[in-house]
């Protein structure tokens, strides 16, 4: 039986003001675990919103985000801090390392927050992450020093530190050049080959068609869910 | 708590400029007050010194707080009596030897007599009004610091010039009488009496300097026509704070007005609070200001760091967390400044208690007097540190209490 890692139930996310503005509308979401997904749509669909509530950024103005087999509606902000300090990782369009850190400080910052290993394990546990990125000779560099392909793959690097259950991408390629886009979405996809979830917010259909399931939005619902079968792409319109 | 550590100190050593400038802020503010705090309680302890040295810690005086009630009164409330006197009362102080000795058996200090009245020193045309003690010089030296504040001759002099007297430097000076000279004292019932300048002294107190004068027991009596009176009785403690305690304990045995040094000066120290006051104003406000070059860095970082605050956020740090970060920066600026605070304050105070200057009044060059205290440099420091913390949680609390969706949508 293929187990869940996250789930969205009856997801609504509402702006409210002189004039309220539905984010997301309705949205009922499994993923399981191990499985690569990518989050599609045009500008302002509500793709990233979604993103940000299955990844706790956001709260959700109706519904549950379930991660892990656990309800987090009723979470208070620091236990929803704890849930995607340890069971989330983030990767953004733009890097956002902390730029006056090296490299691995940035890699150690999710280690060191949660405080689990020792301060020679964390180390070892970032150099090897960064070398598995093929960023051994940057540890000690800083963000600047780097090439935007680089960057995000430090960030990559940093997403995975505290070994999430979950990775929440939002368009992670979206500031990179052919050859960076591919070399970090191969990552990508390496991670969910592994056994870790992996959910991405993509303009790009090419990479979304290398995802496990491609799941389309408009106007904050999911318009069509499309799966990869044994090589095969299968179409789904919803409703 | 050292990742927070770690961040905070990136940031302040990455904006060398404007950390160096927040810590010259409080490190100014800190070493200015501190040189205040020194000056001021420098000279008004000076001055209380001078106070306490040369006045004695308690006066006993013939006199009584309230007129005694009347036999009449107390037998008829309905009667009413004013401007009584009696006519047969000698004056002075009953029974003194024995009034000091059973203070001396108690308090913590000792005791002298002296018989105080008020003349006319004439001397060359100039006619001045004075105010002469009669005192025994051997119990002087427990109770008075006169012995010490010897310009010229001894107290021992007193009693080998002939009705000799002791006379401040100022008013020797305005009658332009030396040690040696004959002076003529006019006594309040038109009693004359020659008398020899055995000496000169200088108390620092200018109204002690120009108007009073010593004789020895004797003289002091005749020129009050009472032989054999002591109408004052003065006294020192080992520890002058106790004197207004002691002073009302006296009073309740003898029954006696005893006039403390603190009640004597109520207005003098009256106008020390109201001077502290307006000081620690003054102080408290430096403090303040120089908070605000903290507040000015903490405001800038945390706006130019609203990014890595979503970031860290996102990442699943607690809030309280990332606001800490900015706590420990402004301490880490407040603390360095501090200690730069305390060195500047105690240059300025070394430099200051060099600086003398010229009195006009007493004529004297003296030197800034500065009160060194631990006490200063740590009260300051707190309240420093407290001025710097506050700065700090301010904008910190605002900046962290940012939704990091807003800031990373905003960055996207």
């Amino acid at each position: 039986m293929t187990e869940v890692a996250l789930q969205a139930v009856e997801l609504v996310r509402r702006i409210e003001g002189a004039v309220s503005h539905t984010l997301v509308n309705g949205i009922d979401l499994a993923v399981n675990k191990g499985e690569f997904v990518a989050i599609t749509g045009p500008s302002g669909s509500g793709k990233s919103s979604l993103l940000y509530l299955l990844g706790l950024l956001d709260a959700p103005s109706e519904g549950e985000v379930i991660i892990c087999g656990q309800p987090t509606s009723k979470l208070s902000e620091s236990d929803r801090a704890d849930v995607r300090l340890t069971k989330c990782g983030f990767v953004f369009q733009f890097h956002f390392l902390l730029p006056e850190f090296t490299s691995l400080d940035n890699v150690l910052l999710p280690m060191r927050a949660a405080g689990r290993m020792a301060e020679s394990e964390m180390r070892e546990r970032g150099l090897a992450l960064l070398g598995s990125l093929g960023l051994a000779e940057h540890a000690n560099k800083r963000p600047n020093a780097l090439s935007g392909g680089q960057r995000q793959r430090v960030a990559i690097a940093r997403a995975l530190a505290n070994r999430p259950e979950i990775i929440v991408a939002d368009e992670p390629t979206g500031a990179l050049d052919t050859a960076s886009t591919e070399q970090v979405f191969s990552i990508l996809r390496d991670i969910a080959d592994q056994g870790q979830t992996v959910v991405v917010v993509t303009h790009d259909p090419a990479l979304a068609a290398r995802a496990d399931r491609r799941i389309h939005i408009v106007d904050g619902k999911i318009a069509e869910i499309t799966e990869r079968d044994a090589g095969k792409l299968v179409c789904a319109a919803e409703g | 708590m050292k990742l927070l550590f770690n961040i905070a100190w990136t940031h302040v050593s990455s904006r060398v400029r404007q950390t160096l400038v927040g810590m010259a802020g409080v490190a100014m503010g800190v070493g200015f007050t501190i040189m205040m705090a020194g000056l001021m309680q420098g000279s008004q302890l000076d001055f209380l010194r001078q106070l306490v040295d040369t006045m004695p810690h308690i006066t006993i005086e013939d006199e009584r707080r309230s007129v005694p009630t009347q036999p009449a009164d107390q037998e008829y409330g309905a009667v009413q009596m004013s401007d009584i006197a009696n006519v047969g009362k000698r004056p002075g102080i009953k029974y003194p030897e024995s009034v000091m000795s059973s203070l001396r058996s108690w308090i913590p200090g000792d005791v002298a007599p002296s018989a105080k009245t008020t003349a006319i020193i004439n001397h060359g045309g100039a006619r001045i009004g004075i105010t002469l003690s009669g005192i025994d010089t051997r119990r002087e030296v427990q109770v008075s610091k006169l012995a010490s504040q010897m310009r010229e001759g001894k107290l021992d002099d007193l009693s080998r010039a002939p009705n000799g007297i002791i006379m401040g430097e100022a008013l020797a000076e305005k009658l332009g009488v030396k040690t040696g000279n004959t002076v003529l004292l006019i006594g309040g019932q038109g009693i004359q009496l020659n008398s020899t300048v055995a000496g000169l002294f200088r108390s620092g107190l200018k109204r002690v300097d120009e108007s009073q004068i010593y004789s020895l027991m004797g003289p002091a009596q005749v020129m009050m026509g009472q032989s054999g009176v002591v109408n004052q009785l003065r006294l020192r403690l080992n520890d002058p704070m106790l004197a207004q305690k002691v002073a009302a304990q006296v009073e309740a045995q003898t029954g006696y007005k005893s006039v403390s040094w603190q009640e004597a000066n109520a207005d003098l120290l009256s106008s020390f609070t109201v001077r502290d006051f307006i000081v620690l104003t003054v102080m408290g406000a430096m403090l303040l200001t120089s908070s605000f070059a903290t507040y000015n860095i903490i405001s800038t970082i945390t706006h130019e760091k609203r990014q890595d605050i979503a970031i860290m956020k996102s990442l699943g740090m607690r809030e309280y967390a990332v606001r800490r970060i900015f706590i420990i920066e402004a301490a880490i600026i407040g603390l360095v400044g501090i200690l730069f605070g305390w060195i500047l304050g105690y240059l300025l105070c070394y430099g200051w208690s060099k600086i003398t200057i010229f009195n006009p009044l007493t004529g004297t060059t003296v030197p800034l007097q500065i009160y060194y205290s631990l006490m200063h440099y740590v009260v300051v420091g707190g309240i420093s540190l407290v001025c710097c913390a506050g700065a700090a949680y301010f904008p910190a609390r605002k900046a962290t209490c940012v939704h990091p969706v807003d800031i990373i949508r905003g960055a996207s």
